[in-house]
């Protein structure tokens, strides 16, 4: 099976040169989005009759939440494909998503609180989206300390693979636990079952803007596993004739 | 060996040795009724507000001397070379290791639920509160020992050390600290705690299934 179909780019000699190609298509792919995203945002949209101006936080803060979660679920499934198939590369994938997954629930967090200041009058209050958004970036900080604490790389790798695990069954749980718990937060805006409760243009520039937040992790995923390849597998013939 | 033998032989062996450092359980359940009490000097000795706040403070302060005992439970049989005597035994793993786990909520937990009550009087708790922070207590804990398992496990041999322990440990402890402080809140409300303590419950299954294999997995992850 090795060197055919599916399992090619499972190995990191074959897998270097093609994310090497795929960083600058993806990397102009979400600076493209951005702007025309940006643009839409704060050009084109209606202002809000309720919120005025202040809700174009809107076009940073739902992408930034949206590619938060989704990122953690991503590294969950890389890990358990690490655990599954045993590939280095699958691994190595996880490792390199978690800091932009870790940014994304930062900036959530932080435009959040700029968003609610003006809406609610605070910037932080102890909402369910709001704390299991933060309780999501410890378990990224987690997963981040865990894999800088190990040296082993192999070792690391799997010991991060079962936490992403055991995060990923227990996230949804916090996220009901914290909604029962206290909720303030506006219901969401965007649902794949009821019809969206917000203007056409409004709803395109967030999409763009999720879209723009896909391209730039992967770019940013794959250009960070390049150099995981790179540290890991220095001791090989390939690398070493690479950075020759 | 079968696997409730290996569960049987792993809580005997803990717990003679539990028994044989006393002192290092003992702390643990100081150290839970000395944070209780630092809360009304930090805050003020009103009666209402402290009454109020004694079951999210009861569970915060079992929640952070759980973690205190935490790194007794396998560090000191992988420093000796037992916990990997243990990993080749003739015995499955997962069950050796949730005789060790149960020894030590026997050792850690299970005092704490006793305690709890003392905390509640302290704070002035009515003996229905009293009765129900006990009952989040008996089945919150089992899933704190589990999930701590589960992360000292992880953490064995690593720099890390107790931050990294708690920092890994605490997040995913947030459901069973929100139903478990929850489950006074809603009885006082009138709603009952029925649903808190169902699931709670649903929570210590769950810990138990999983989390023997979990930790048994990491555990032998320590050993690559």
């Amino acid at each position: 099976m090795a060197g055919s179909g599916f399992f090619r780019f499972s190995s990191p000699a074959s897998f270097y040169p093609l994310a090497g190609r795929l960083v600058p298509v993806f990397g102009w792919l979400a600076a493209a989005l951005t702007v025309a995203g940006l643009y839409i945002g704060f050009a084109v949209a209606p202002t809000d009759f309720q919120q005025g101006e202040a809700y174009r936080i809107i076009f940073i803060h739902v992408p930034a939440a949206w590619m938060a979660m989704f990122t953690y679920l991503v590294i969950a499934g890389w890990s358990a494909a690490s655990f599954v198939w045993n590939t280095r590369l699958s691994a190595m994938m996880a490792q390199a998503l978690a800091p932009t997954g870790a940014m994304f629930a930062f900036i959530s967090l932080w435009s959040g609180a700029f968003w609610g200041r003006p809406t609610w009058g605070t910037y932080w209050v102890w909402d369910a989206r709001l704390t299991s958004t933060l309780i999501l970036l410890f378990l990224y900080i987690g997963l981040m300390a865990l894999r800088a604490t190990i040296e082993d790389p192999r070792r690391a790798d799997r010991a991060c693979a079962v936490l992403a695990l055991v995060g990923s069954v227990n996230v949804p749980i916090i996220y009901f636990s914290v909604q029962w718990w206290n909720t303030l937060h506006q219901g969401a805006s965007v649902s794949l079952t009821a019809a969206p409760k917000m203007a056409e243009t409004m709803l395109a520039g967030m999409l763009v803007m999720g879209l723009a937040a896909w391209a730039y992790t992967i770019a940013a995923a794959l250009h960070r596993v390049r150099s995981i390849i790179l540290e890991r597998e220095a001791h090989a013939r390939w690398t070493r004739e690479l950075v020759r | 060996m079968n696997a409730g033998a290996a569960i049987a032989w792993g809580l005997r062996r803990d717990l003679a040795l539990a028994m044989r450092s006393r002192a290092e359980v003992a702390i643990v359940l100081a150290f839970f009724l000395l944070v209780t009490s630092m809360f009304p000097l930090g805050l003020e000795p009103d009666p209402a507000l402290l009454s109020k706040i004694a079951p999210g403070i009861a569970w915060v302060a079992a929640l952070l001397a759980s973690l205190l005992g935490l790194p007794r439970l396998f560090a000191g049989d992988h420093a000796d070379g037992s916990l990997e005597q243990l990993a080749l035994a003739d015995a499955p793993l997962p069950a050796l290791v949730a005789g060790k786990v149960l020894a030590h909520w026997v050792a850690t937990g299970l005092p704490l639920v006793l305690l709890a009550p003392l905390a509640g009087i302290q704070f002035g708790l009515e003996p229905a509160a009293i009765g129900i922070l006990v009952a989040t207590l008996a089945l919150g804990t089992p899933v704190l020992a589990w999930l701590g398992a589960i992360g000292a496990a992880l953490t064995l041999g690593t720099r890390g050390g107790a931050a990294l322990l708690a920092l890994l440990v605490l997040p995913l402890a947030v459901p069973v600290l929100v139903f478990g402080a929850g489950a006074v809140e809603s009885s006082r409300a009138g709603l009952g705690a029925q649903a808190h303590l169902s699931l709670l419950g649903a929570g210590a299954i769950l810990s138990m299934v999983f989390g023997p294999f979990v930790t048994a997995l990491a555990v032998r992850i320590s050993f690559e």
